[in-house]
C-alpha cells in the first residue's frame, strides 16, 4: 500500500522541476515497488494531468509496474550480441533456477556486448555468464 | 433526399501569408505554405490513402499508409507529416507505393475480425475503404497469428460501445479527446504489440474514467471500434438533414442522420461556424426525449385544474381556448391576457407568439424566460455600447491572450465553446476566473487559471470596481481608445468614482473575501496582457445588481480598449439555444423586435401598418408582475409556450399561487411539465427535429433549423400558434416559416438582409445584417460603438437585501451541470441520468462538520421563503459559508427556497444569492410531498374515446 505522506513528499520534491513526471514515477517505483492506481491518480492531480495520461506513461515503461512484486529481479540481456553468445539457452536455465521465487525479465542490451551473455541484478552487472554461474547467482538471491 | 457528405482533407487547414505551388501526380497545386502534402493532394482532388489522419486532428504519421514519393527526397515520406515546398514534385501512385501500402494493409487486416457483413460500420468504414483503395486481395500472414480479437467490449457508456477487437490503434480517439475536446480521458496503454486504447486507468471503463461523453472519439474512429449504440441497433443511416442543436446558446450545427422517420445519430457538422465540427454529450446523444413515452401528442382540456385531463381534437381544443380568451377579454379587457415566449422555440415561433399577444390579445403583456437569465445583459450592454448582445464571434477566442470568465461554468454549461477556450489556453493564453466556486476551468488537466477570484456571492460589482480602481490608479487604461471612442464626460465621472480609495481592492477585501493582491494581479493581467476577452454567464446577471455588473464589465473593457477587434470583447454566454433570438424578436413587454420601444410611435406605426391593427403604446407586464396581477385579479389568462415557469422561476410558491388564481392557463409544451399542473389547456409541442425555422446563438448567429421528421402531434409549434390566432379570427396565412422570417426582416432593421435564401447560401449570418453589413457582423463596434460613443456608467456596489444571519448563515448559489439541461424536461428523459440522477447540495467540509453532515446524507435546505430536501455532497469546491446546487429535477424544487429579490433594472431574479440554513433531515419536505401529490393528481388523463 502506498503511504500517502511519503507519496506527497516525493511529488513535492520534483513538482516544480521541468518535466517532473518521470522523476516522480522513478522515485515512487523505488519507494513502493510499484505505482498503483491511487498513486497514479494522486500524481495526475498534483501535476494537473489526466489520470489517463499518467497511466499511459506508467504502462509504457517496463521499469514501472502497477502492482507490487517484491521478488528479486534478474534482468537477462536478450539482445543480438548476447543471443550470439548463447543467451537464449541461458534464459531457459534461468527460468528453471528462478522458479516462482525469483522474477526473470528480458532486457535488450546492457552495453557490455563484448563480454556477454550479461545480466543485471539490482544495480550490479554480471558478465560472461554460463549456466552454472547464472544458476548460482539466482540461488544466492 | 440525399446524404450530406463533407470532404476530409486529412490534416487541418493552414492559414499562411503566402502560397506555395507544387506538382502532385503531374498536376500543379497551389496551397498555403505549411500545408501538408496530404491536404494539398486532397485539395487537388486526389485523396491519398490514410487511416490515422483526419482533418480535425494534427498529423500523427503512424499508420504508414499515406506514403508518397517526392523527387529528390530519399525514401517514402508520410504525406500527412510532410509540408509542401515550392517546386516540390510528388508522386502518390507508383508501383512501389502500391506495394508498400498493400503490405501495411495486410498487417492491419491480419489482426482484424473479418465480420464485415455483420459489423455496425459495414459500408461506413475507413478500413474497408482503404482495403479497397490499395487493392488488398490477399493476406499472406493468415489470420492465426497473435492478435487482439478476444479483447473485451466496453459497453459502460450509455450511448456508445468500445470494441478493442476492431481497434487499429491509430489513436484518433485519443487525439480527438486531447486536441478537440481537451479532456485527455483516453490513452494508449502498454507498448508495442500490447498497445491498446484505454479510458482512464487500468481498472476504469469509459463510464468511470474522466470521459465526458462528448463523442469526439466516436466520430474520429475510422472503424467500428467506437460506435454509437443507436447505429448498431437501427442500421446505417440513409439520408441526412443539416440542422441546429436545441440545447445551449452555443448553437452547434449537426447532420441529423436518418433512416426513414427514425433518427439514427447526430454528427456535428464541420462547416458549423459555432461548433466547427464538435459537440457535447447533450447535443450528440441526448435526443431520446423526442420519442419518450411521456410526450403528449394530443391536445387536452379541462374546465378546472382539479379535474383530469380530457384528450380532444385540435378543433375542440382551439375552439375551447379561443372562446375562453374572448370571454375574458370581453369582461376584463385586453390587459388581462398575456403570453410567454420560449427561448427553446424558433425565432419565427417566438415572433408569432408576441404578435398573437400584441395584435390578437391586444396587450403588450408578453415576456420570455430571458427575464430570468440575461435581461440585465440586454439592459447593460444597450446602455454602454448600444446593442443588447455580445460583441464577438466564438472564433475570436482563438485570438485572445487573456481570457476572463465571470460567473460562468463553460465546461458544464457551454461545453463546445469551453473546448475551444481550453484549446486556446493550452496554446498559452492566460485565464482569470471570477466565481465563488472552484469550477473545472480553475484547474483541470492541462488548464490552470492564473488567478481565481473566489468572491462571496453577491459581490461581483465590488470586485469589478476594485479591478477598475487598479486600472485607473495604476494608469493601465488605454487612453487613446477612450478618447477616440468613448464619451469623455462619462469616462471622467467613472474614473473619478472608481479611483476613490473606498473602491480599492484593500478596502473591499472584507466585503468580497478576495485578497487584495489577487484582485490587483488580475486587473494588471487583464489590462496589460494583450488581447483580453471577457466571457460571462448567469453568475453575473442573476443578482440584484445584475445590470450593474454587466455595465461594470463593459466599463472595464472600454477603459482598457478591449472592444472592436478579434480576441477581445464582452461576451455573454447565453443559456438557451434561442434566448438571443427570443429577445431579438420582441419578446419583452416594452420592446418590439430589434429592441425598439413600444412607446416609439414611428416603430409602432410600422407594425400597425403591416399587421392592420393598432398597438398598445404602454409597456406590458413582466412575468413576476403578471403573477402579482393574477393574485389581485387583474390578470386572468396566459399562453405559455415551451417554458416551465413553476420549476424555473424563483419562489415557486408564489408562482403556483399566481397560476392557480388565473382563469385560463394554456401550456404549449412537449411534456406535462410542472406548470401544466395549473393549466386548463395543453397544446402538444414539437421538438426541434419536427420543424423548420431559425435559432440565434450567443454570437448573434442566425442558423437554420430544418425539419427532419413529421411532428408527432401533426403540427409544428408555429402552426399551433397560427391556428390559435385564426381561432381568434386573425386570419394568418403563413405556409412556411420562411414567410415569417420575411416579415421579421421587413419590420426589423437589424434583420433587414436576412432571408431563408440568404441563409441557405451563407450557411449562417450574424446580425446586424443590413445594407451597412450585408454579410452580417461577426464582431461589433469595430469602427465605433453602435450608440455613437461608449458610455461609462458609475456602478456603486449596493449589497443585496438578502442577508445571512444567525437563522440563515449560509449563502446558496445555483447552477447547471454538463449532462443535464435546465429544468431537465429533456435530459431527464434520456440516458444522461447515468451521470446525474438527482440534484445534490455541495457544502464545504467545515460547514458540513459543524452540522454533522456527511456526503450522501439527506439535508434540509431552508431559506426565508421555503425549504426543500436533497442529498449533500461534501466538497471544497465551494468556499466555507457557500452552498451550491443545481435545479434540474422537479423532485428537488430548488426554487422553493430562492427569493423574489431581483435585478433593480430588469427584475431578473436573484437566483445566485439566497441566505439558507442546512440541517440533517430524514426525507422530503412538506412542500415536496404536497407538490408531488398534486402533480400526480393533476396529470390524470381520461381514456381517449374512439372519436378522440
Amino acid at each position: 500500500m502506498t503511504d500517502p505522506d511519503r507519496l506527497r513528499a516525493i511529488i513535492a520534491a520534483h513538482r516544480d522541476a521541468e518535466g517532473p513526471l518521470l522523476p516522480i514515477l522513478h522515485d515512487v517505483q523505488a519507494a513502493f515497488g510499484c505505482i498503483d492506481a491511487a498513486a497514479q491518480a494522486a500524481i495526475a492531480a498534483a501535476l494537473n494531468l489526466s489520470r489517463a495520461e499518467v497511466h499511459g506513461v506508467v504502462s509504457f515503461y517496463h521499469d514501472f509496474s502497477q502492482t507490487p512484486d517484491h521478488r528479486p529481479l534478474v534482468q537477462l540481456c536478450r539482445a543480438e550480441a548476447c543471443q550470439a553468445r548463447g543467451a537464449e539457452a541461458l534464459a531457459a536455465v534461468a527460468q528453471v533456477a528462478a522458479g516462482e521465487r525469483v522474477r526473470v525479465a528480458a532486457v535488450y542490451c546492457l552495453g557490455l556486448c563484448s563480454v556477454g551473455p550479461n545480466a543485471r541484478i539490482g544495480d550490479r552487472l554480471h558478465a560472461r555468464l554460463d549456466e552454472d554461474g547464472l544458476t548460482r547467482l539466482i540461488a544466492a538471491l | 433526399m440525399g446524404f450530406e457528405r463533407q470532404p476530409d482533407f486529412g490534416t487541418p487547414e493552414v492559414v499562411a501569408p503566402h502560397d506555395v505551388t507544387l506538382s502532385i501526380d503531374g498536376r500543379p497545386v497551389t496551397v498555403p505554405a505549411g500545408t501538408s502534402v496530404m491536404r494539398a493532394a486532397a485539395v487537388a482532388g486526389g485523396a491519398i490513402p490514410r487511416l490515422c489522419a483526419t482533418d480535425s486532428l494534427n498529423a500523427f504519421g503512424s499508420c504508414r499508409l499515406c506514403l508518397v514519393e517526392v523527387e529528390g527526397m530519399r525514401g517514402t515520406p508520410a504525406s500527412c507529416t510532410t509540408p509542401v515546398a515550392e517546386g516540390m514534385v510528388v508522386h502518390t501512385q507508383t508501383p512501389r507505393l502500391q506495394k508498400l501500402r498493400r503490405g501495411v494493409m495486410e498487417l492491419y487486416i491480419s489482426d482484424h475480425p473479418l465480420d464485415c457483413l455483420t459489423c455496425g460500420a459495414n459500408n461506413d468504414c475507413e478500413l474497408q475503404d482503404m482495403a479497397a483503395a490499395v487493392g488488398l486481395r490477399d493476406v499472406r500472414y493468415g489470420y492465426q497469428g497473435a492478435n487482439h480479437l478476444d479483447g473485451a467490449s466496453d459497453s459502460s457508456n450509455p450511448y456508445f460501445d468500445f470494441d478493442p477487437a476492431k481497434c487499429i490503434v491509430c489513436a484518433r480517439c485519443v487525439r480527438a479527446c486531447d486536441e478537440v475536446q481537451g479532456t485527455l480521458a483516453l490513452t494508449v496503454t502498454g507498448r508495442g504489440f500490447q498497445s491498446v486504447v484505454s479510458a482512464g486507468q487500468a481498472d476504469d471503463d469509459f463510464l468511470s474514467s474522466e470521459c465526458v461523453s462528448c463523442g469526439a472519439c466516436v466520430q474520429a474512429c475510422p472503424t467500428a471500434s467506437l460506435q454509437e449504440k443507436s447505429v448498431r441497433a437501427i442500421g446505417k443511416p440513409e439520408r441526412s438533414v443539416i440542422t441546429t442543436c436545441a440545447y445551449c446558446g452555443v448553437g452547434c450545427t449537426f447532420r441529423a442522420e436518418m433512416r426513414g422517420e427514425q433518427l439514427v445519430r447526430m454528427v456535428p457538422w464541420k462547416d458549423g461556424k459555432a461548433n466547427r465540427g464538435h459537440s457535447c454529450v447533450k447535443g450528440r446523444f441526448a435526443w431520446g426525449y423526442a420519442h419518450h413515452q411521456d410526450r403528449v401528442t394530443t391536445p387536452m382540456i379541462r374546465e378546472s385544474i382539479d379535474q383530469p385531463w380530457r384528450p380532444v381534437s385540435w378543433d375542440e381544443a382551439l375552439g375551447f381556448t379561443a372562446a375562453r380568451l374572448r370571454a375574458i377579454r370581453a369582461t376584463h379587457g385586453p390587459r388581462a391576457l398575456g403570453g410567454i415566449t420560449s427561448s427553446r422555440c424558433t425565432n419565427e415561433e417566438t415572433f408569432l407568439v408576441q404578435k398573437l399577444v400584441r395584435a390578437g390579445f391586444g396587450s403588450n403583456n408578453v415576456d420570455t424566460c430571458a427575464r430570468v437569465c440575461h435581461s440585465p445583459t440586454g439592459y447593460g450592454l444597450k446602455t454602454t455600447f448600444g446593442t443588447s448582445a455580445g460583441t464577438q464571434d466564438f472564433d475570436s477566442v482563438m485570438a485572445a491572450d487573456v481570457i476572463m470568465v465571470i460567473g460562468a461554468n463553460p465546461t458544464d454549461a457551454h461545453p463546445v465553446f469551453a473546448s475551444r477556450l481550453k484549446r486556446r489556453l493550452r496554446q498559452g493564453a492566460r485565464l482569470i476566473v471570477i466565481d465563488p466556486r472552484r469550477i473545472d476551468l480553475v484547474r483541470s488537466p492541462r488548464v490552470e487559471a492564473a488567478h481565481h477570484l473566489a468572491l462571496r456571492p453577491g459581490t461581483n460589482v465590488a470586485v469589478l470596481t476594485a479591478m477598475a480602481h487598479v486600472v485607473v490608479t495604476e494608469g493601465l487604461g488605454d487612453a487613446a481608445f477612450v478618447s477616440a471612442r468613448c464619451d469623455a464626460d462619462s469616462h471622467e465621472d467613472w474614473a473619478r468614482f472608481v479611483a476613490d480609495t473606498r473602491h480599492s481592492p484593500e478596502a473591499l477585501e472584507a466585503v468580497t473575501g478576495v485578497p487584495a493582491a489577487t484582485v490587483r494581479a488580475a486587473a494588471r493581467l487583464y489590462a496589460t496582457g494583450g488581447n483580453a476577452a471577457i466571457y460571462y454567464g448567469l453568475g453575473v446577471t442573476e443578482h440584484s445588481q445584475g445590470s450593474s455588473t454587466v455595465m461594470a464589465i463593459a466599463n472595464l473593457a472600454m477603459a482598457t480598449g478591449n472592444i472592436g477587434r478579434p480576441g477581445v470583447g464582452v461576451n455573454p454566454l447565453r443559456g438557451q439555444n434561442n434566448v438571443q433570438g427570443s429577445c431579438d424578436m420582441g419578446s419583452f413587454p416594452h420592446e418590439l423586435s430589434g429592441y425598439r420601444h413600444v412607446a416609439d410611435a414611428a416603430t409602432r406605426a410600422l407594425f400597425e401598418r403591416d399587421w392592420g391593427v393598432s398597438l398598445d403604446p404602454e409597456p406590458g407586464l413582466r412575468i413576476p408582475n403578471m403573477l402579482d396581477a393574477a393574485l389581485d385579479g387583474s390578470f386572468r389568462a396566459i399562453y405559455i409556450q415551451g417554458e416551465d415557469i413553476l420549476q424555473s422561476d424563483p419562489d415557486s410558491r408564489h408562482v403556483a399561487a399566481g397560476l392557480a388564481a388565473m382563469e385560463l392557463v394554456i401550456v404549449h409544451d412537449l411534456f406535462l411539465n410542472e406548470t401544466a399542473t395549473y393549466a386548463h389547456v395543453f397544446l402538444p409541442g414539437s421538438t426541434f427535429l419536427e420543424k423548420d425555422g431559425t435559432f440565434t446563438n450567443a454570437e448573434r448567429r442566425i442558423q437554420r433549423v430544418r425539419k427532419v421528421m413529421t411532428p408527432a402531434s401533426g403540427m409544428a409549434d408555429w402552426e399551433v400558434t397560427q391556428a390559435l390566432a385564426n381561432a381568434l379570427g386573425l386570419g394568418w396565412r403563413y405556409t412556411h416559416p420562411g414567410e415569417i422570417m420575411d416579415e421579421i426582416a421587413r419590420l426589423t432593421p437589424s434583420f433587414a438582409g436576412v432571408s431563408y435564401a440568404r441563409l441557405e447560401q451563407a450557411g449562417s449570418l450574424q446580425w446586424p445584417v443590413n445594407d451597412a453589413a450585408p454579410e452580417g457582423s461577426p464582431i461589433m463596434h469595430v469602427e465605433g460603438f453602435v450608440r455613437g460613443r461608449g458610455q461609462f456608467v458609475v456602478t456603486d456596489y449596493v449589497p443585496t437585501d438578502e442577508k445571512t444571519g444567525p437563522r440563515f448563515p449560509l449563502l446558496l448559489t445555483t447552477g447547471r451541470i454538463l449532462s443535464q439541461y435546465n429544468v431537465g424536461a429533456q435530459t431527464r428523459r434520456t440516458a444522461n441520468t447515468v451521470w446525474h440522477q438527482e440534484d445534490v447540495l455541495e457544502i464545504h467540509p467545515a460547514d458540513a462538520e459543524n452540522r454533522g453532515v456527511r456526503s450522501g446524507d439527506w439535508v434540509r435546505l431552508a431559506s426565508r421563503k421555503g425549504e426543500t430536501t436533497l442529498r449533500a455532497l461534501v466538497t471544497d469546491r465551494v468556499a466555507p459559508g457557500v452552498v451550491y446546487t443545481t435545479f434540474h429535477h422537479p423532485e428537488t424544487q430548488a426554487n422553493v427556497v430562492t427569493t423574489d429579490y431581483s435585478d433593480w433594472a430588469t427584475n431578473c431574479p436573484e437566483y445566485k444569492v439566497t441566505a439558507v440554513q442546512v440541517t440533517p433531515s430524514n426525507g422530503p419536505s412538506d412542500w415536496q410531498r404536497q407538490q408531488a401529490a398534486l402533480a400526480e393528481r393533476s396529470r390524470r388523463v381520461l381514456a381517449v374515446d374512439a372519436a378522440g
